[in-house]
């Protein structure tokens, strides 16, 4: 009589229309729980237009980056040879000569190092030197006119029409540059950029043997000219001179590889916003599912299969995740327009905002992805609901079952976010680090929930008044949401807190350096003749003469007898060819400094005449050489060989401001070899810092002077920019958390609201439940905020150590406003939460609950 | 006569807190096709579990349940939720309607399941046989629970199942409305000529069928006919 049909087929039409059906009464709750992706998806979508239009804007502008079709460059005097090359090479052509020198503003008498760049032909053939008045970009070269960076002009109250000195030589402003070739808001900040014209170079007389002097030729060709072969014909004859070359496909490459470290470094931060709307999602389903046990039970019991039960549902999140990612991807697009504003000082280019379609497709597919993979969870405990709770619940006995797709779903997981994020970083073990560290705040924060879950109970006391008991009995009692509610709002806490405590590392770590009787203010190449009459000067401003080091220019020849070459073929040899093309500059003296310290080997201050030289290698220096003590090396100081071997092995403390250096000769070597010095000393205020500045330029115009604490202002203002991307972006992380933690408890509203209205029936004041649950919130908040900032402190503690080497510290009052914050927000969300329950009569809660 | 629920040997023990919990201990009945049985027992006595394991709702722990010639042992909860499917009706003490489906919703869900055709037309007429045919659009909690219990009643009807089950299905009605709901129980039964299971404290419900099942401590203790049934049979 067996004439069932087993074998009946998913009807995907019905479960659609029993996934709508079921959704009905539970469409806002189901909205407040996905609302959490939102404002990740957002992130998301805003971050990958703003790279898709970036990518576009720089292959549309990628000529105007380097603003020719190819330059030249190099930091020596062109050879003969070169310089044949040089000509033989057609096409239009300009030159460029760049340093950096001391200028002097002869009306407001102030002055300031800055990038000086002498300038002949029509260059830049793309784009143009952006100046007001406009036609200043091009005319500056037909006097003895300059055009000025508009950031040094504001600096220096200057005008048009005003003069500047550059060494001997007076030029008129003509204009202010707003914006050169490939320069950003940032660069000019840092070294601000002076044109003038290069036939008035030489009348600065600051072009003389020894002068660090940059040569640029750039060249443009008519259109469909192979640059690339050429390129490839030139580039043996270049390497040899000690000169590179840079073509708009290079410049597009390397521009869109920077820009896209930027992006991926933000999408990570996006990501982390939605992994917490995750935690939202998923505790979310969690309830939702267990509230929908009797309706599943109802329906196996008329028949649904256990595939069909959660099919349902599937369609259910999966329409939800759609509508959320959607509006996430609106939100996004919106929230683009933002992102070239708040990152302008960082880019070169122009950047234009229009609707990525590829981005908001993007967006949309990870938030359905995610909303179902976190969601996968609760899920499939549906497929183990059984028809039998329709008689009896058994509640304990569905959701205890271990399943063995529990694993499955745990793996996929944790196989996304590692995924996602080696997408984002590009790097296997960043992305490792980031999933482990996300899984080891995850298990604290559920360990430390199931230890209150378990003593909690232990510890309450009967002499307790009935609120207090009842308060803290709501964090063990069944449909509790200690676990839930301490995940979700502990790593929301632990990852804001991280962001901040990295963010203030960074900031302390530039004002420790500027801060004390420390050196902030560096004078280099000051000539060997120089050197005692601006000692005299330096003092008889009054000010202290904190070390005058000479430095001496050389090149690696060999190491260990390998040349350059062999480095280059051999990479078992493990030394950076790279290190065979720098210059290095190197100093000589008997004893450490106080930033020094010795990891191996023996400092040898004096050298023994006739024998090889006792040389001190900094740490990484010698990594990336492969060298260890006792190994020898051979320098080209100037074209004079010198046989060396490594006597000792430094650490150097690099955040220190004053003179370091991977290299350390003893005395009595290269005193007579040709040198420059430089000299520290302190400024203890801003007028000092001018009439000095003044004094020096004007006696010795070739000196060039670092002014540290406008060098740190700018560091500071460096560091305010990415601090605002940064707290932009984390902006995101702290609205989901926001309702992460409002949807968490709004959940929680519902489990509370029988036993409230049970409590209000049997005749407990509105005063009485209003304290239950402050209590209830109160000891929640204040657990998973002081958990969560627990593991930042842990998580940027490692971060400081093994990422940015710096000492740890952590300003304990923010933090502590940060904990008092978090803590309010979760009684605040709690007890608005339970209003409703509070201010009306229980029946009507009852019944609108029903 | 037919038999169309045949029960021989059932066990069904627990595990609790490391004990074996023994709730059926070796039951045998025969259910014929078209009667009207009441399981009858005092609380805790294992009688809704035994009504669980005759609609295959529950696996037994040894035994045979062989509901329509179909040996509901040999099956997974899927299959034998395709069983239910065709041959099963329920009627609960607290209605278990889906709360988020409107009362005609609810009769046409185990129509929809086996995708049959004119559903809607024949959910309204059903609902219409339990005096409700007004009521199509409102969802459950806009109900009574008489009227919710009727919804219930044309739910379990609509896929014309073999055999109905019952529990306690006046349990949560007052006398009035347990009245109105017992004679629709037994009217539809009879005009369906449907087999009637139904699990009940109340003696005088249990009278109105033609057999009367007795559990006690898990055992069967008496099974007798009815004067309903002598009535039928003489």
């Amino acid at each position: 009589m067996d004439n069932v049909n087993y074998n009946r087929k998913i009807n995907f039409g019905w479960l659609f229309k029993m996934a709508v059906r079921d959704s009905r009464r539970n469409r806002a709750r189901l909205l407040l729980f996905i609302s959490s992706i939102v404002f990740g998806i957002a992130a998301l979508v805003a971050i990958y237009s703003f790279k898709y239009n970036i990518q576009n804007d720089i292959n549309g502008q990628a000529a105007t980056l380097i603003g020719a079709d190819l330059s030249i460059t190099g930091n020596k005097e062109p050879g003969k040879k070169l310089q044949t090359l040089l000509d033989s090479i057609g096409g239009e052509r300009s030159e460029e000569r760049s340093f950096a020198s001391m200028i002097y503003f002869t009306r407001t008498q102030g002055t300031r190092l800055v990038n000086i760049k002498a300038l002949k032909g029509a260059f830049p053939y793309y784009g143009s030197l952006e100046t007001t008045p406009l036609k200043a970009g091009t005319g500056f070269k037909s006097g003895k006119y300059a055009l000025v960076d508009k950031t040094l002009m504001l600096q220096f109250t200057a005008k048009v029409g005003d003069s500047i000195k550059v060494g001997n030589a007076t030029f008129v402003i003509a204009g202010i540059l707003n914006k050169a070739p490939g320069q950003t808001g940032l660069s000019s900040g840092i070294a601000p950029i002076v044109y003038i014209p290069f036939q008035y170079l030489a009348d600065t007389k600051l072009i003389g043997t020894g002068s660090r002097i940059n040569f640029a030729y750039y060249y443009k060709f008519p259109q469909g000219y192979n640059i690339e072969k050429l390129v490839k014909k030139i580039d043996p004859a270049l390497d040899k001179a000690e000169y590179g070359s840079d073509t708009v496909e290079n410049r597009k490459e390397n521009t869109g590889r920077s820009f896209g470290d930027l992006s991926r470094f933000l999408s990570l931060v996006a990501f982390i916003a939605l992994l917490l709307g995750c935690v939202g999602v998923a505790s979310a389903i969690n309830i939702y599912i267990r509230e929908k046990i009797a309706s599943i039970a109802i329906m196996r019991c008329m028949g649904v299969k256990a595939s069909e039960a959660f099919l349902i549902y599937l369609i259910q999140i999966t329409g939800i995740g759609l509508i959320g990612s959607v509006a996430g991807a609106i939100l996004g697009t919106s929230v683009q327009h933002l992102l070239p504003y708040v990152l302008k000082d960082f880019l070169p280019i122009t950047i234009s905002v229009s609707i990525s379609w590829m981005a908001i497709w993007q967006g949309i597919g990870l938030g359905i992805i995610i909303s179902v993979l976190f969601a996968l969870l609760p899920l499939i405990n549906i497929r183990n609901i059984s028809p039998l709770n329709t008689l009896r619940m058994s509640f304990e006995e569905t959701t205890t079952k271990r399943d063995p797709f529990r694993w499955l779903v745990y793996l996929l997981v944790v196989g996304f976010i590692t995924g996602f994020s080696y997408l984002q970083l590009g790097d296997w073990l960043g992305a490792g680090v980031f999933t482990v560290g996300i899984l080891v705040a995850f298990l604290i924060l559920t360990a430390i929930a199931w230890l209150l879950i378990r003593f909690t109970r232990l510890l309450i006391m009967s002499s307790w008044s009935y609120i207090l008991r009842q308060g803290f009995a709501n964090l063990y009692r069944p449909n509790n949401q200690t676990i839930i509610l301490t995940v979700s709002i502990g790593l929301s806490t632990a990852f804001i807190c991280t962001l901040f405590l990295i963010q203030q590392l960074l900031i302390s770590q530039v004002s420790l350096s500027s801060s004390g009787n420390q050196s902030n203010m560096i004078l280099f190449d000051i000539q060997t003749s120089q050197e005692k009459p601006l000692a005299e000067l330096t003092r008889k401003q009054g000010l202290p003469v904190l070390s005058q080091v000479p430095i001496i220019t050389m090149r690696l020849d060999k190491v260990n007898g390998k040349t350059a070459a062999d480095a280059k073929k051999d990479s078992t040899l493990h030394i950076s060819p790279r290190a065979f093309a720098w210059e290095y500059r190197v100093t000589y003296r008997d004893s450490l400094t106080n930033s020094e310290q010795i990891t191996s080997g023996k400092f040898i201050g004096k050298a023994a005449p006739g024998r090889d030289i006792p040389v001190s290698a900094e740490e990484r220096f010698a990594n990336r050489i492969n060298v260890k003590v006792g190994d020898k090396l051979v320098f080209n100081v100037q074209g004079i060989m010198m046989n060396a071997y490594v006597s000792s092995i430094r650490k150097v403390n690099w955040n220190k401001i004053q003179t370091n250096f991977q290299v350390v000769f003893p005395a009595g070597v290269l005193e007579d070899a040709p040198q420059f010095h430089v000299l520290l000393t302190h400024v203890p205020s801003q007028p000092v810092s001018a009439a000095y500045q003044q004094a020096v330029v004007k006696q010795f115009p070739n000196i060039s002077i670092i002014d540290l604490g406008l060098v740190l202002t700018v560091l500071d203002e460096l560091l305010d920019k990415i601090g605002y991307v940064i707290k932009f972006m984390s902006g995101f992380s702290i609205v989901t958390g926001i309702i992460v933690l409002i949807s968490s408890v709004r959940i929680s509203k519902y489990q509370r609201i029988k036993e409230s209205v049970l409590l209000r029936t049997m005749g407990a004041s509105r005063r009485q439940i209003f304290s239950i649950t402050a209590l209830e919130y109160l000891f929640l908040g204040t657990l998973s905020a002081s958990t969560g900032i627990v593991i930042a402190i842990g998580s940027s503690w490692l971060l400081a150590k093994y990422r940015f080497d710096m000492p740890y510290h952590v300003n304990l009052w923010p933090v502590a406003a940060m904990f008092f914050a978090i803590t309010a927000l979760t009684v605040i969300i709690g007890l608005l939460n339970s209003r409703g329950i509070l201010n009306k009569p229980p029946l009507e809660v009852l019944r609108s609950n029903a | 006569m037919e038999t169309i629920l045949n029960i021989s040997n059932l066990h069904k023990t627990y595990k609790s807190a490391g004990r074996i919990l023994t709730v059926l201990d070796n039951i045998n009945f025969a259910i014929s096709t078209g009667s009207t049985n009441a399981i009858v027992g005092p609380s805790g006595s294992g009688k809704t579990t035994l009504l669980g394991l005759c609609a295959g709702l529950d696996s037994a722990s040894s035994g045979i349940v062989e509901l329509n010639g179909v040996n509901l042992g040999s099956l997974g909860e899927d299959k034998r939720a395709q069983v239910r499917n065709q041959y099963v009706g329920f009627i609960f003490q607290n209605f278990q309607l889906l709360p988020t489906l409107t009362a005609l919703e609810n009769v046409m869900v185990p129509l929809e399941l086996r995708g049959e055709k004119n559903i809607k037309a024949r959910s309204l007429d059903l609902l219409d046989k339990v005096g409700l045919a007004d009521r199509g659009h409102h969802y459950p909690a806009q109900l009574s629970g008489g009227e919710q219990q009727r919804v219930s009643l044309a739910r379990a009807f609509s896929n014309s199942p073999k055999i109905l089950f019952a529990d306690e299905p006046t349990g949560n009605l007052d006398a009035e409305t347990s009245e109105k709901v017992v004679k629709l129980i037994f009217d539809l039964n009879t005009e369906a000529g449907t087999t009637l299971v139904l699990v009940t404290h109340d003696l005088e419900l249990a009278a109105k069928t033609h057999r009367i099942l007795k559990i006690k401590g898990g055992k069967l203790v008496s099974d007798e006919k009815t004067v309903n049934e002598k009535a039928v049979n003489g």
